[in-house]
């Protein structure tokens, strides 16, 4: 049933529908709005499960990554410095293999402080450890909860799952979302059954010290489940749009790609952007299109290499930078296409809520076409 | 051993490693000047004093490593370290 | 797709009026988007809000730059703020004002005035203006129907304060259909 509803509540709304039994987040703006909703179902009973409220985001992952370790299904949210606290804890979570599923709602890292929306939080969480989907619109923010906490739980994978949404953008933006019921998410999302799980009766010890003679291989063995989740992914994608008929089959959607010479490269809400200055360049005769990167761990290296095959030259829209180097997907990008011929520009756009228009990206296309790249795109030089 | 899931593992217990070989020196008790304190017994690193039923205490030698901490913090000195014959 | 941009003051319910109208429109039969552009987290800080109506799922994520409507929920951001600016020529302009305005106006637009502050501190008692003006908009603009509106404001605010935040909302609509 198609509804009209603020990103926040429909997130929240998706979380209730997967049935979490643990919840610890502490709020954070622009989070706040998902877990304010959450607890208030928890309070109303609405939502079968323990709600924890704790002194800080170190605190709300310490008690997810308990809850999990009993073998419970968690949730928690977070964005930007709150995600910066949890830094120990996400790399703990995913090294004792814990299907934790949390939203990130993309705001920009300080200092300088800043409230507004890039992705340079999640991002830095790159070499975590766990799985990053990027939403476009809020259908698909509350749809990736589904498809996480499946993929996530899969015993092929049992890594923790970032579902980001970009902060305010999306969060804080009313519009029509097809809303799901319990009986349809009850049939693609079974009960989380833990391989193991911490229980007095039966004890365990999890995430022991790992001399030089095994750590190795512990750190093999999570970057081949990180691997073979990339199939996984698309199992789930496939399951999910034979009930609902939305389509996450890839790691990547392509857009206007099939003859396109110039090809944007963008992840999250940036890209319903991209598609209508893609429209208006289409009409104009160019050939433009652009592949939006779903999942950015596993990166969808096989996938971006076929769609970018016969692209003349990629334009990598970054909403975050590593300072001294370049943007992160960018990097990747040049990876994937290496030997390959194609040329790679990269684009550091939109950070700390720098707002873009269709008009900017057909003026990166320009810039892309004429061989301009590896820059900070709309600089307010008089300011420098 | 394949690695477990996560770095886990079944607990083993303390008790099955019999630390009590790896001494050189052991605690000498003398009882005549034990004030019956527990000192010795709190610091013990590895938990093998325990109290003998007369407010007095003994060292489990199966376990003790000769470490010294009971006779270093003993306010009697009624604990002498000394070389085990072995 | 026709786009709306709302000034107000943190406090003055700007994104709260965004989120009703695109609710309303909806309601209606059209896709919405509704959202908010905060400058810092500040009671009487200058916010704006944008709604977009379109018969086709809505993928623009920018802020409204060339809109069709704007709505002005308080004239003293006029000095501040180019409130006015990127109108599209035939736009309407929606302000809350006691006096006829002092400042330029593009002579393309359509401008309608209303003390809304006047006829929310009458109805609510408060001077908070935001379902007045959604009722000027709705008369104005025709983008939403007076009874989806009164139903968006039913479904957020309860009781007494629905039906005087209603009765605002009438009061203003019929001002606006005199006038129009």
């Amino acid at each position: 049933m198609m509804e009209i509803t603020e990103g926040s509540h429909a997130v929240a709304h998706a979380v209730k529908l997967c049935r979490p039994q643990v919840i610890a987040a502490y709020p954070i703006t622009p989070q706040t709005h998902i877990v304010e909703a959450l607890a208030g179902m928890a309070a109303d009973g609405e939502i079968d499960c323990e709600y924890i409220t704790v002194e800080s985001e170190f605190s709300a992952l310490s008690a997810c990554l308990g809850a999990s370790a009993a073998g419970s299904r968690v949730y928690s949210a977070t964005t930007s410095q709150g995600l910066a606290l949890m830094f120990e804890v996400c790399f703990n979570v995913a090294g004792l293999r814990l299907p934790v599923v949390m939203t990130i709602a993309n705001r920009a890292l300080g200092a300088p402080l800043s409230i507004w929306n890039d992705q340079q939080d999640s991002i830095s969480l790159r070499d975590s450890g766990w799985l990053q989907f990027y939403a476009e619109d809020n259908q698909e923010a509350a749809d990736l909860h589904y498809l996480a906490y499946r993929v996530a739980e899969d015993h092929r994978v049992l890594l923790p799952a970032f579902v980001c949404f970009d902060g305010f953008v999306l969060s804080h933006t009313y519009e029509p979302v097809n809303v799901a019921s319990q009986e349809e998410i009850d049939r693609f999302l079974p009960p989380f059954q833990p391989p193991q799980r911490l229980d007095s009766k039966d004890p365990i010890s999890m995430g022991m010290y790992a001399t030089p003679e095994y750590y190795m291989e512990f750190r093999y063995e999570t970057d081949a489940a990180m691997h073979r989740a990339n199939a996984v992914i698309q199992e789930a994608g496939m399951a999910f749009d034979e009930i609902f008929g939305r389509n996450y089959c890839g790691l990547t959607e392509s857009y206007r790609l099939d003859d396109a010479e110039t090809v944007f490269i963008a992840m999250g809400s940036i890209c319903g952007t991209v598609k209508d200055a893609i429209d208006q360049m289409r009409d104009e005769g160019e050939k433009v299109g652009l592949l939006r990167i779903r999942c950015f761990r596993p990166f969808p290296l096989e996938e971006v290499r076929a769609a970018l095959r016969n692209a003349a030259v990629v334009a990598v829209l970054d909403r975050n930078i590593s300072l001294g180097s370049r943007g992160a997907v960018v990097l990747e990008v040049r990876d994937a296409l290496y030997g390959s011929g194609v040329k790679v520009l990269g684009y550091i756009i939109g950070l700390g809520g720098r707002d873009v228009t269709k008009a900017d990206i057909r003026k990166v296309a320009q810039l892309a076409k004429s061989g301009e790249g590896d820059l900070f795109y709309g600089l307010r030089r008089e300011v420098l | 051993m394949p690695l477990g899931l996560g770095c886990s593992a079944r607990p083993g217990r303390a008790k099955d490693n019999r630390t009590g070989s790896w001494r050189v020196f052991w605690p000498r008790f003398d009882h005549s000047k034990c004030s019956k304190c527990g000192m010795c017994q709190t610091l013990c690193p590895e938990g093998c004093i325990s109290e003998d039923g007369e407010g007095t205490f003994q060292p489990d030698l199966t376990y003790c490593k000769g470490c010294g901490i009971c006779a270093e913090e003993c306010p009697g000195g009624a604990i002498q370290m000394e070389k085990e014959e072995k | 797709m026709r786009e709306l941009r709302i000034h107000g003051r943190g406090g003055q319910g700007s994104v709260t009026a965004a989120e009703l109208i695109a609710v309303a429109a909806f309601e209606g039969g059209v896709y919405a988007q509704a959202f908010p552009a905060f400058g810092v987290e500040r009671r009487g800080a200058p916010v704006q809000a944008f709604v977009r109506f379109s018969d086709k799922k809505i993928r623009l994520r920018s802020q409204v730059y060339e809109p069709d409507y704007v709505i002005v929920q308080d004239s003293t951001l006029i000095g501040d703020v180019n409130v006015f600016s990127g109108m599209k020529p035939g736009a309407v302009a929606i302000v809350n004002t006691e006096r006829p305005l002092t400042r330029q106006v593009p002579s393309e637009i359509t401008l309608i005035t209303l003390d809304a502050t006047g006829i929310a501190l009458e109805v609510l008692g408060l001077p908070i203006t935001n379902t007045t003006l959604m009722g000027a908009f709705a008369a104005a603009t025709g983008e939403i129907t007076t009874s989806a509106l009164e139903d968006a404001i039913r479904a957020r605010f309860s009781g007494d304060l629905a039906t005087k935040n209603i009765e605002a909302a009438r009061r203003a609509e019929s001002l606006v259909k005199g006038v129009a």
